[in-house]
């Protein structure tokens, strides 16, 4: 049989709808765009400084999350003991609690007078209120991504070129580097790009648990909610510059994909 | 085989042309929706006044959207406009009262809007309100510390030193205008490390003790209680905010509605917000 094999008649029918639900409010949002005046809106120095603050940021916080999550992943893929579950489950939380949540949780860690907070606070390392405190969230909420994305990779891989390569002579550090990583690297790729993405678009835990200033804790959605009651123009210039970073790193994701599979 | 081969492949791209004709249709559809969207302004469109009651007599439910700020009075006053009138509930949405008008102006269903100052409720299109806000208490800014003021603040100069954690109410909100007046009156200027939605929010922090000050009405402190102290601003009564309240035109219950904004100005409303520290209008 040539071709795809058919998809029932009537699958169609809630596609579409599914697909204008997320299409429709994100074309409706970009109607209100007033051209004119967008390009001044998007480069005032407000701005200007939460894209920077936002974009170093989410690109702090991917960065963390691959040195701490991806050897978290590759230790959930080949473990087997039961317990790997139960602690699968408690590190893909901040998948599943809403960001405010999070950020309190962060708060009880690391905030003044939090459990890791007060000790660090005492020796002059203040975490609350800075730039930090930022990466430090987006982090907790994006890194769960990264590593459930590797997992899965991993999984579907198995460990049969590891362990070919270990009869062959090579210790494990030379196996990870050398074998693994470089055959996990598609699943590596779209872990990271979502990981930065949800960093990107972080707002909870980062307005609870790092606050609000500009310059130094106002990333672009808090610039956003901040303009929408003070000059919804700039509001939804800003948003319509989110979602244009969004399609970016969402296309670069897909595109690398593609060329995999070709 | 043959036979099926064609039928699938007619069928499947018959599919597919159904999904792209379907899908142009509908995108035409939804930047059409888009455009006309914000030409066509704003549409409450709700039935006013289910009025069936005796007149004179009061029922139903009163929805009241109030500043953050007004919370516990608000509560208070409600259940004694209850117990005045039988047969009434009063529902209330509190918030900063910038993000209350931007609800209210994109159609939340609010019959009362009890603003934090005159501004803000300014912000609001004069074709929602029915007749004129009228001002119903002020209050002004105090300075919140830890209980006991470990660090011995005394006014807003002792907020500039570099290791007090400061905390204040953002530009747009009120409580931000007034920490602007009152920083212009006393020719002081702070720095704040994060600048809050509400004043609820700022209050937050100095509880948690996550910042050691924070610029907050008198009324906050008060309402805290023993969670914070008070440390007065001597420029305070330079930046006054004054409390209006208005009534929606599509209030479900305008009479309802300008029952309880009369009761909040009443002898009875206004004994309960000066017991909790507010001003006289």
């Amino acid at each position: 049989m040539t071709g795809r094999p058919p998809v029932p008649w009537w699958l169609p029918l809630p596609a579409v709808v599914g697909g204008l639900f997320v299409v429709v409010p994100v074309v409706a949002m970009t109607g209100r765009v007033d051209p004119g005046s967008f390009l001044a809106l998007v480069t005032a120095p407000a701005s200007l400084s939460a894209l920077g603050l936002s974009l170093g940021t989410a690109a702090a916080a991917t960065g963390i999350a691959f040195v701490l999550g991806y050897p978290l992943a590759v230790l959930f893929a080949r473990s087997r003991s039961r317990w790997t579950g139960i602690a699968r489950a408690v590190v893909l939380l901040p998948l599943v609690l809403p960001p405010v949540v999070g950020g309190l949780a962060l708060l009880a860690a690391f905030g003044r007078l939090g459990v890791l907070g007060a000790f660090l606070d005492d020796h002059g390392l203040r975490i609350a209120f800075t730039t930090g405190a930022v990466v430090i969230a987006q982090t907790f909420v994006a890194m769960p991504f990264l590593v459930a994305s590797v997992e899965g990779a991993l999984r579907v891989e198995g460990d049969r070129y590891e362990r070919v390569a270990a009869t062959l002579g090579a210790g494990p550090t030379r196996t990870f580097l050398t074998v693994t990583t470089p055959r996990v690297l598609p699943g590596l790729r779209s872990g990271l790009v979502l990981c930065f993405a949800r960093a990107l678009g972080e707002f909870g835990a980062t307005l609870t648990f790092a606050g609000s200033l500009q310059g130094v804790t106002r990333t672009l959605p808090l610039e956003v909610y901040l303009q929408r009651e003070v000059d919804p123009d700039t509001a939804v210039a800003l948003a319509l510059v989110l979602v244009v970073v969004a399609l970016v790193v969402i296309g670069a994701s897909s595109v690398r994909e593609r060329a995999v599979l070709r | 085989m043959t036979q099926v081969r064609i039928c699938d492949e007619g069928r499947a791209s018959m599919i597919q042309r159904a999904i792209r004709t379907v899908a142009v249709v509908m995108t035409a559809l939804a930047l059409l929706a888009g455009t006309a969207g914000c030409a066509a302004g704003q549409d409450t469109g709700r039935d006013s006044g289910s009025a069936t009651e005796t007149p004179g007599v009061l029922h139903g439910t009163v929805t009241v959207f109030a500043a953050a700020s007004l919370q516990q009075t608000f509560t208070t006053i409600g259940h004694d406009f209850e117990r005045a009138h039988p047969g009434t509930t009063v529902r209330f949405s509190f918030a900063g009262s910038s993000d209350l008008v931007t609800q209210i102006d994109a159609g939340a269903p609010a019959d009362v809007f009890a603003a934090a100052d005159q501004a803000s409720m300014a912000k609001l299109p004069t074709d929602l309100l029915e007749g004129t806000p009228r001002a119903f208490a002020t209050n002004v800014l105090e300075i919140a510390v830890a209980p006991g003021n470990p660090l011995g603040i005394g006014g807003l100069d002792d907020l500039t030193a570099h290791d007090v954690q400061l905390v204040t109410c953002a530009a747009p909100v009120p409580c931000g205008a007034a920490t602007a007046r009152v920083e212009q009156a006393a020719g002081v200027t702070l720095h704040p490390v994060s600048e809050e939605q509400s004043v609820t929010d700022v209050l937050g922090k100095v509880e948690s003790g996550q910042a050691d000050a924070g610029l907050v009405y008198v009324t906050d402190v008060r309402g805290a209680g023993r969670e914070v102290t008070g440390v007065p601003i001597a420029a305070a009564d330079r930046a006054v905010n004054t409390y209006p309240i208005g009534v929606l035109r599509d209030a479900a219950d305008p009479a309802l509605a300008r029952a309880f904004s009369t009761y909040v100005r009443s002898a009875a409303g206004q004994r309960v917000l000066a017991d909790a520290g507010f001003g006289k209008p």
